[in-house]
């Protein structure tokens, strides 16, 4: 069986559906393909659930956890990675992933995210990447682009905008990529590729929000807004016979970034083998 | 604990919670640089890496009540320490803490506030914030120790009390106490009782991480034990789950306080001197209680029928055993390092018979034994 087909009785075997389920994503939402997507990848890993732990801040995606039957941890806005990190270093064995937004990733949990990133600790964050607020009825967000309506900022959106990938890398992650709600495959491709890295993993996935960001900006319902996200989306090997004009008002995705830098918690072990080897000194 | 660390050391109030907090069986420390409470930050860096256990410096102290919370699910004993300001971010967490009844021990050296207030003098003006700090309906669990043996002592009584009903615990020191040194004697190994939170023992499918169980303590299971839980700050049902049933939110609430008030007199702990024929009591905690019994003692040498009542846990209050020891006495006064907080306490509790005088100190120092004499001789008149 491939990643892709998963069967839909498999699927239920990671789904916690007696409690938790309806959901509460709109009809169309993106959140929904980057479960399965994450599902899909866990699946063809085949990683025991017992030690997978799936730790989300708040927002729509943030929601995530709650469906998935795994160690959840559905923590308060902005701070998953924080909570995530005193997770991963009191048991480094366990698979740490964390779902969030670009609010939830970028604004409030700005500064967990680039120290997540520059400790290189080995978690594997999924960021749903929807360019506003969903949550809260749609507010511009550190990644809304400029011009575009929110509900605070009813004249165009003025604020510049956080790249997280080039916010990554500038920060130390060792594998960073990017992948859409459209490109499925691809997707689940980096989630594995992010799970497997030993180190920080960041998948900034693009997705759509066409209840909020689509309607105020007259960009169509879920199926126009996923087909310009596929129509924007350049794969990083075509970008690099491209030229800087067919470039514009695109964005890269795949891996654009993966090192070998040491990881966070194996340092930690390191040095403590080093001061317990010298008798504690 | 080897026995060289038995015999008795110099330390100071800082370092004997670090050590008590060792005995207790710490594992994990999350944690921000800030005065005065840094030298456990630092003892714990230097200790740690040696016994197996993990320090992690954190990016701010919001993040530092994150990661302990994540290492407490993941099965650690955990702990932080702080500050005022420190503790003003934690509150967002520590109520996280509460709501998915989570062990975990916050030190909290208090400082001069509001704001930065004054980073290197002494204060008590968090003892409320470290009841009601953070928002919405909770009860917390507050011991505050004024030696520095108490510092040991309470901090292991912190973690046992965490463990004990799975709640974050917190300890109120201040900036005296914390770097004021006093000889000490580290108790062996086994001397005191160090508590374990309870584990499940059903089959996976019967747990229930936040089970009304006739104790109203829910047995905890660790990240990665099989047990695959849901955790969240969002007013959940028993499994953990989001809820909005009327029914379901009364239970976690009543849960959250029942399960603190039911065991209040295991919880509560009262130290008093003289109080047997005292007609004047002096009420105080932490460092201000050293102070008021020797004060009590300058004037029981002039035959002054006064007694001192110091707290050792702060909250839950201790309403019942203060009401007791209050029926003889016609006036306490209540001596504190802020503006006036526990005085509120006081005059909420205090029969009819006994006049409430307030004695407040705010200016960075410590109150002096006179100060509290020359008060128990104005108010004998």
């Amino acid at each position: 069986m491939t990643a892709n087909t998963l069967q839909s009785e498999r699927i239920h075997h990671y789904l916690r559906p007696k409690k938790s389920f309806p959901n509460v994503w709109c009809a169309g939402c993106g959140n929904g393909i980057v479960m399965g997507a994450l599902i899909r990848a866990i699946d063809h890993l085949g990683l025991d659930k017992d030690n997978v732990v799936v730790v989300s801040g708040i927002g729509c995606s943030s929601r995530m956890p709650v469906y998935l039957d795994f160690n959840t941890l559905h923590t308060t806005h902005g701070r998953a990675l924080a909570f995530a990190t005193g997770v991963k270093l009191a048991k480094p064995n366990l698979k740490v992933i964390v779902i969030t937004g670009d609010g939830d990733a970028l604004a409030i949990g700005g500064n967990h995210f680039i120290h997540a990133c520059r400790r290189n600790i080995d978690i594997t964050t999924i960021l749903i990447d929807n360019k506003i607020y969903g949550m809260t009825g749609g507010q511009f967000a550190p990644t809304t682009p400029g011009g575009k309506i929110a509900t605070t900022a009813p004249y165009g959106n003025y604020e510049k905008q956080f790249d997280p990938v080039q916010l990554a890398i500038g920060s130390g992650a060792s594998y960073v990529a990017r992948g859409t709600v459209y490109h499925v495959a691809p997707l689940e491709r980096m989630i594995m590729g992010g799970i497997q890295k030993k180190g920080f993993a960041l998948i900034d996935t693009i997705s759509n929000c066409h209840t909020y960001y689509g309607r105020f900006n007259k960009e169509g319902d879920a199926v126009a807004m996923i087909n310009d996200i596929r129509k924007q989306a350049v794969s990083i090997k075509a970008a690099a016979t491209m030229s800087e004009d067919k470039l514009i008002g695109k964005f890269l995705t795949g891996v654009i970034h993966e090192t070998d830098a040491t990881e966070f918690c194996d340092e930690y072990q390191a040095m403590c083998e080093r001061v317990i080897a010298k008798g504690g000194k | 604990m080897n026995s060289k660390n038995s015999k008795a050391r110099l330390l100071q109030g800082n370092e004997a919670c670090m050590l008590g907090a060792l005995y207790a069986g710490v594992e994990f420390f999350g944690g921000y640089p800030i005065t005065p409470s840094t030298e456990i930050a630092e003892g714990m860096a230097r200790e740690m890496p040696k016994r197996g256990g993990k320090f992690i410096q954190m990016e701010d102290e919001i993040a530092s009540m994150a990661s302990i919370i994540g290492a407490s699910n993941a099965g650690c004993k955990s702990m932080t320490a702080t500050s005022g300001p420190g503790f003003s971010l934690m509150q967002e967490n520590l109520g996280y803490a509460y709501m998915t009844e989570t062990p975990c021990v916050v030190i909290n050296v208090q400082r001069g506030g509001p704001s930065t207030g004054l980073p290197t003098k002494v204060g008590q003006s968090d003892t409320m914030q470290a009841r009601w700090g953070t928002h919405g309906d909770y009860t917390s669990i507050t011991v505050a120790p004024s030696s520095v043996e108490g510092c040991f002592y309470e901090t292991v009584r912190a973690f046992n009390l965490a463990e004990r009903f799975r709640t974050p615990v917190i300890v109120l020191l201040d900036e005296v106490m914390a770097h004021m040194r006093e000889m000490m004697v580290v108790p062996e190994e086994g001397e005191i009782e160090v508590f374990k939170r309870h584990r499940p023992d059903v089959p996976r499918e019967w747990y229930r991480h936040f089970e009304i169980t006739p104790s109203l303590v829910s047995p905890m299971a660790s990240f990665g034990q099989g047990y695959r839980y849901n955790v969240s700050g969002l007013t959940h049902d028993q499994d953990g789950f989001p809820t909005a049933k009327a029914k379901e939110i009364v239970e976690k609430l009543n849960k959250l306080r029942r399960k603190i008030e039911r065991y209040s007199d295991e919880i509560i702990k009262l130290r008093t001197e003289k109080m047997e024929d005292a007609h004047i009591a002096v009420f105080s905690y932490g460092i201000v209680a050293r102070t008021a019994f020797q004060a009590v003692k300058m004037a029981r040498e002039r035959r002054i029928k006064v007694g001192a009542i110091q707290p050792l846990t702060i909250w839950p209050f201790p309403d019942e055993q203060l009401r007791e020891m209050f029926k003889n006495v016609r006036k306490v006064i209540v001596a504190e390092l802020n503006m006036g907080q526990l005085v509120h306490e006081i005059r909420r509790i205090a029969p009819r018979h006994t006049e409430v005088i307030p004695l407040q100190r705010y200016d960075g120092n410590v109150m002096t034994p006179s100060e509290i004499f020359d008060k128990i001789r104005e108010v004998v008149k």
